[in-house]
C-alpha cells in the first residue's frame, strides 16, 4: 500500500506516506526528494561495512605481510570518505529544502529560517553533529594515504586500519542510536526551528572547527596504536605525526576561541570562560595536544619520551571521546549541551572503553619495547620541554578533577558539590603561571646540555622590565596581582623575542627562517597577549546592574550608560525589544549601544542580545532583560578592558600552528644538524 | 585568573604598600563584597553560573538577599554559610576543604610535586648515561 | 607494573562514568530534612492582611507546593493537586513564588484552587530559606512543623500514590 502523494521537487512542502514497496513511483524524478533520506541512510549502512573492511583487512595484511591487503586500506579510506560525504550532503539537502518528513529537520529546522542557519542546523543537533564528526574521522583517514607516501607500509596500513575501526564504531553509534534520516509520520506543516541561541554565525562554524580539532587527534591515536603494534617509536615516527597534531591543535584552538567569543557576546553577561564542563572537556584535549606538540619535538630530536608521547597520543583523542560522551550523555548538567540521552551515553562509553581501553592494554603489553635512553640534563632544551609536559599534564589532571569530581563523588557517596571558577583560580592558575616562567626561558636553551649563562640576557633585561611594570601597575592600577600578571606576560614576550634574536643572529637572517620559527614566535607571543588580556580582565573589569527608566543612567568605571529609549519590533523569525543606550565618558560621547531582548515564537524562547562596542582597548557593552516602562528595565552595563586580547592571543596561537604546517623542513631537527 | 599570581605574592611583598591607597566608601565596599560573595555562589537554577552572572529570577533575589545581609552586618563568610545551610555544599562554587574534598584540592599539588621529584631524579641519571 | 598504571587509572574513570550514568545530576537533596520550617512572615495571596508564619503548620501534616503562574510544568501538576484537595487528605499549602497577585489569582481561578492557604512569596524570601531551586517543588511537613520530605518536579499520580501519600499516612499516625 504505497500511497505516495508528493508535490514536485520545487514545491515547498511534501507529503509522503513513505513505504519501501512504493519503489516504482519513487524512481520517477518527480519524487527525487522523497528518496534522499533513504539514499543517505543506505549510504551510511554501506559505509559501515566499508569501515569494517578498512578496519580489519589492512591490519591483517600488515600482520601477514600481504601487500594487496595493506594497499586495500588506502582505497577503502577514500571510498569510505566519499560514502559518508554523500550521506552528509543528502542530510544537508534535506535541511535546505525543508523536508519535514525527516524527523531531524522537523525538530531542528524551519522553513522561515535564514539560509545559513538551515545549513548550520545540520550540525546544530545531536544526530547531525555526530555525522559531521564521523565525516571528519573518515576525512582524516582518507588524507593518510595522500600525505603518507613515504611511510613504512605496515605502519600506514595499521594506522588506517585503526582509523577504520574508530569510524566503524561511530557509524554503528549513528545507525543504532542516532539515525539522522528517520522519517516522521504524520508530516508536520513546519519545523520547530533551531535553538535560537545557536542561530549565530560564530556558532555556525564553531562546531566544525572544534570537531576538526577533536577528530584530528584520532590520527595521533591511530599512529600511536600502530606504533605499539609494531613495537617501534622513533624520530621518523615523530616527524610523521607532527603535522597531523599541528593541524588538529590549530583547529581546536580556533574552535575553542570561537566558542569563547560566542559565549561572551551571545550569553551577554560578560564571561569569556566559565569553567563549564562542556568548555572543560574541549580544553583538556587542547592541553594534552599542546603537551604532545612539545614532546614530539623531544622525541624527534633527542629520541626521548617515546612512551610518554604514545600515551599523550592516546590521551588526546580519548579526552575528545570523553568530551563527546559528556555532552551527549547528560552525566553532567551544563548550559551548553543540547541533546542528552542516557542510552547514547552508554553506547559512547562502550566505544570509549573499547578504543581507549584497547589502546592502553596494548600499551601495557608493549611499553617495554619502546623504551628509549633515559635521563637528560636539567638545564637544556629537552629539560625545559619535559618540564612543560609535566606542568601541562598536571594542569590537565586538575581540569579533569575539577570537572568530574562532583560526578565521582555523587556516584560514590551521593554528596552533591559544585566546582567552579574559584577552584580553578587556586589550582589551575598557579600551575599555568609556573609554566609561563619556564616558557620564557626554555627556548633560549640549547639541546643536550646548556648552562644558566644562556639566560643571562633574559635575567639582565627581564628582571628590571618586570619590576618597572609591577611598580607602575601598583601605582596607577592599584593591583599587585595585576602587576605580577602583566609582568609575567611581558617577560614571556621578551623571552620569546630574545629567542628569535638568537635564531636570526639579531634579526639579520629573519627572512631565511623556516616557517616553524615564525610559528613558535607567534604562538608564544599569542600566549603572552592572551595572558595580558586575561589578567587585565580579571583585575580591572567592572560590571553593574540596575533598573533604569528612560533617561536614567548607570556609571561604570567612568563610563556613563544612559537608557535613551526602548522600542519593540519584529524581524525575520523573532520579535524583539530594542533599547538604545548612549555611552559617554567625561561628557564625551563614546558610542550608542543597541541591546535587544528577542522572543522566538517557534521555540517559545527568550534570548538576550547584548549591544557591544569592541575595541583593542576597553570593550563596553550593555544588555537588557525584564522590565516595563513604569518600573524601568533591568540593564547591565559592563566595562571590559583588553578583553579582545584574549581572543587575539588565541587566534595568533591558532595561526601559528597553521603557519608551522608550511615548514619546508622539520623544524625540530634544525639544531641537530 | 585573579589568583594566577597568588604563588608569587610573597616575592613582591615589598610593593604591597600601595594597596593601602585603595580605601573605599562604605556603600562601594558593600557592593564590592556583594560581588565577591555573588561570584562564589552557584545559581542553582542555571546549574553552571554564579549568581553574580545570572539574570535568572532566583539569582536576582539571591543577589538582593546577599546585599541585605551584608548591610545588616554579616561578614562574607556568614552570608555564604547562610546560603550553604539552605542549599548545601552544592551552592558553593568553591568547594569547602573537608574530608571528602581533600582529593580534589590536594591532588594537583601532589602531582606537581611528584613530577618535580621525578624530574630531579631522572635528570641526575643523565650524567651516569653520558 | 608501571606500564599497567595508565590502564588502571582509565578503568577507574570508566567505572565512575558508568555509575554516573545511572544518576540524575539535576536532583538536589534538601538541607532542611528533619529540621523545622524556617521562620517567615508573608502575606496570603488573597488576603493581604493575613500574615502567615511558620506556626501555620503546627498540629497537622502539611504538603507545601511551590508554584507560579509563569511555571509551565505546574499546569501539568495542577490536576493532581486538585484531586488531592478533593479527597481532603492533607493540609495542602501553596507558595506562589515570584509572581504577581492578579496573574496568580487569574491562574487559580481558571484551573481551580486546591490550596487551603497560599503564601505569596514574590521575592523568594521563603523560597531561598527552603532551598528551592525551581518550580514545582514540594515539601512534606510533620505535625511538629519539621520538614520531612522534599520532592523536586511535578507530582504525578504515581508519585503521589507510591511515595508522598504513604509518608503522609505514617506521619499522621504518629
Amino acid at each position: 500500500m504505497g500511497s505516495v502523494t508528493a508535490t514536485p521537487c520545487v514545491g515547498m512542502t511534501i507529503n509522503i506516506n513513505c513505504d519501501t514497496r512504493a519503489i516504482a513511483p519513487m524512481l520517477n524524478p518527480r519524487y527525487c526528494r522523497a528518496m534522499i533520506a533513504e539514499l543517505g541512510h543506505y549510504l551510511l549502512i554501506l559505509a559501515m561495512f566499508t569501515s569494517l573492511a578498512q578496519g580489519v583487512l589492512p591490519i591483517l595484511g600488515a600482520h601477514k605481510g600481504s601487500e594487496n591487503m595493506m594497499a586495500f586500506g588506502d582505497q577503502a579510506a577514500k571510498v569510505l570518505f566519499a560514502l559518508i560525504a554523500l550521506s552528509f550532503i543528502a542530510l544537508t539537502t534535506i535541511f535546505i529544502s525543508s523536508d519535514f518528513s525527516v524527523k531531524l529537520a522537523a525538530s531542528h529546522s524551519h522553513s522561515m529560517k535564514p539560509f545559513l542557519y538551515k545549513i548550520s542546523g545540520v550540525w546544530g543537533n545531536h544526530e547531525g553533529s555526530i555525522l559531521l564528526w564521523t565525516l571528519m574521522l573518515a576525512f582524516y583517514a582518507a588524507l593518510i594515504p595522500v600525505f603518507g607516501k613515504g611511510l613504512p607500509d605496515t605502519l600506514k596500513a595499521r594506522a588506517i586500519g585503526v582509523q577504520g575501526l574508530l569510524t566503524f564504531g561511530f557509524l554503528a553509534f549513528i545507525l543504532f542510536t542516532s539515525n539522522p534520516f528517520e522519517r516522521l509520520n504524520p508530516v508536520p506543516i513546519d519545523g520547530l526551528g533551531l535553538n535560537p541561541l545557536l542561530q549565530d554565525p560564530g556558532l555556525a562554524i564553531h562546531p566544525p572547527m572544534l570537531y576538526m580539532g577533536y577528530v584530528g587527534f584520532s590520527v595521533a591515536f591511530s599512529f600511536s596504536v600502530a606504533a605499539l603494534i609494531e613495537g617501534k617509536v622513533d624520530a621518523m615516527w615523530a616527524q610523521w605525526l607532527r603535522p597531523w597534531v599541528l593541524a588538529a591543535w590549530s583547529f581546536l584552538t580556533l574552535g575553542i576561541m570561537l566558542g569563547s567569543l560566542w559565549a561572551y557576546y551571545e550569553l551577554g553577561w560578560g564571561g569569556w570562560w566559565m569553567w563549564d564542563p562542556v568548555e572543560n572537556v574541549s580544553f583538556m584535549p587542547w592541553l594534552v595536544g599542546t603537551a604532545l606538540l612539545h614532546s614530539i619535538m623531544v622525541l624527534g630530536t633527542r629520541h626521548k619520551l617515546a612512551n610518554w608521547t604514545v600515551l599523550l597520543g592516546i590521551s588526546a583523542f580519548s579526552l575528545s571521546l570523553i568530551g563527546t560522551f559528556v555532552v551527549r550523555s547528560g552525566v553532567l548538567v551544563s548550559v551548553h549541551s543540547f541533546a542528552t540521552d542516557p542510552e547514547r551515553g552508554v553506547f559512547i562509553l562502550l566505544l570509549l572503553m573499547l578504543a581507549t581501553g584497547g589502546a592502553l592494554s596494548l600499551y601495557a603489553l608493549r611499553a617495554k619495547t619502546l623504551k628509549g635512553p633515559g635521563g637528560f640534563e636539567p638545564v637544556s632544551r629537552e629539560g625545559g620541554l619535559i618540564l612543560n609536559n609535566l606542568l601541562l599534564a598536571t594542569a590537565t589532571a586538575t581540569v579533569f578533577l575539577g570537572t568530574f569530581y562532583p560526578l565521582f563523588m555523587d556516584a560514590m557517596t551521593g554528596d552533591k558539590i559544585s566546582v567552579g571558577k574559584p577552584y580553578f583560580d587556586l589550582t589551575f592558575a598557579p600551575i599555568m603561571l609556573l609554566l609561563i616562567v619556564f616558557m620564557g626561558a626554555a627556548p633560549l636553551l640549547k639541546w643536550r646540555k646548556d648552562s644558566a649563562a644562556s639566560l643571562k640576557r633574559l635575567a639582565l633585561f627581564g628582571g628590571p622590565l618586570m619590576s618597572i611594570i609591577i611598580a607602575l601597575t601598583v601605582l596607577f592600577g592599584k593591583s599587585v596581582l595585576g602587576g605580577i600578571g602583566l609582568a609575567l606576560a611581558a617577560y614571556l614576550a621578551f623571552g620569546t623575542l630574545l629567542a628569535l634574536a638568537r635564531k636570526t643572529q639579531n634579526f639579520k637572517t629573519w627572512r631565511a627562517q623556516p616557517a616553524g620559527t615564525y610559528g613558535f614566535v607567534l604562538a608564544h607571543l599569542g600566549v603572552a597577549i592572551f595572558t595580558a588580556g586575561a589578567v587585565v580582565m580579571s583585575v580591572w573589569a567592572k560590571d553593574d546592574i540596575g533598573r533604569l527608566k528612560v533617561g536614567e543612567s548607570l556609571t561604570v568605571s567612568g563610563y556613563e550608560f544612559t537608557l535613551a529609549s526602548v522600542a519593540p519590533g519584529q524581524r525575520e523569525n523573532y520579535q524583539f525589544l530594542s533599547a538604545k543606550v548612549d555611552v559617554s565618558k567625561n561628557g564625551k560621547e563614546i558610542k550608542t549601544l543597541y541591546p535587544e531582548q528577542r522572543f522566538y515564537p517557534v521555540r517559545n524562547m527568550v534570548t538576550t542580545e547584548a549591544g557591544f562596542h569592541f575595541t583593542l582597548g576597553p570593550t563596553i557593552f550593555s544588555a537588557i532583560s525584564e522590565g516595563n516602562s513604569e518600573d524601568g528595565w533591568i540593564i547591565r552595563a559592563n566595562y571590559h578592558p583588553y578583553v579582545t586580547w584574549i581572543w587575539i592571543g588565541a587566534l595568533l596561537m591558532s595561526l601559528a600552528g597553521f603557519i608551522s604546517l608550511f615548514d619546508r623542513r622539520l623544524r625540530f631537527r634544525e639544531d641537530l644538524a | 585568573m585573579r589568583q594566577i599570581t597568588i604563588g608569587l605574592i610573597s616575592l613582591f611583598m615589598v610593593l604591597s604598600f600601595a594597596l593601602a591607597a585603595t580605601a573605599q566608601t562604605p556603600n562601594a565596599e558593600i557592593e564590592a563584597r556583594a560581588k565577591d560573595v555573588g561570584r562564589s555562589l552557584r545559581c542553582v537554577v542555571c546549574q553552571n553560573q554564579s549568581i553574580d552572572e545570572s539574570d535568572a529570577p532566583l539569582a536576582i533575589d539571591m543577589r538582593k538577599l546577599v546585599r541585605e545581609r551584608l548591610k545588616e552586618g554579616d561578614s562574607n563568610a556568614e552570608v555564604i554559610a547562610y546560603m550553604q545551610e539552605r542549599y548545601g555544599d552544592f551552592v558553593l562554587l568553591k568547594p569547602p576543604v573537608q574530608s571528602n574534598t581533600y582529593l580534589l584540592w590536594f591532588t594537583p599539588f601532589l602531582l606537581l610535586l611528584a613530577g618535580l621529584i621525578w624530574f630531579i631524579k631522572t635528570s641526575h641519571k643523565a650524567e651516569a648515561d653520558s | 607494573m608501571r606500564a599497567l598504571l595508565p590502564l588502571g587509572i582509565f578503568l577507574l574513570i570508566g567505572l565512575a562514568f558508568a555509575v554516573g550514568l545511572t544518576k540524575d545530576p539535576k536532583l538536589l537533596p534538601s538541607e532542611l530534612l528533619n529540621r523545622p520550617v524556617p521562620d517567615f512572615a508573608l502575606t496570603e495571596l488573597y488576603d493581604e492582611t493575613d500574615i502567615l508564619t511558620q506556626d501555620m503548620f503546627d498540629g497537622k501534616v502539611s504538603l507545601i507546593n511551590v508554584f507560579g503562574s509563569w511555571c509551565v510544568a505546574c499546569n501539568v501538576e495542577h490536576p493532581v493537586l486538585m484531586d488531592i484537595a478533593k479527597r481532603n487528605e492533607v493540609n495542602l499549602i501553596g507558595i506562589d513564588w515570584r509572581d504577581e497577585r492578579p496573574k496568580a489569582k487569574d491562574w487559580l481561578a481558571k484551573r481551580g484552587n486546591p490550596y487551603r492557604k497560599v503564601i505569596f512569596d514574590n521575592e523568594s524570601v521563603l523560597a531561598i530559606k527552603l532551598g528551592v531551586s525551581g518550580a514545582p517543588e514540594s515539601f512534606i511537613i510533620d505535625k511538629a512543623g519539621q520538614v520531612r520530605y522534599k520532592h523536586v518536579g511535578v507530582i504525578t499520580p504515581k508519585i503521589w500514590r507510591n511515595t508522598l501519600r504513604p509518608i503522609i499516612k505514617t506521619l499522621e499516625a504518629d
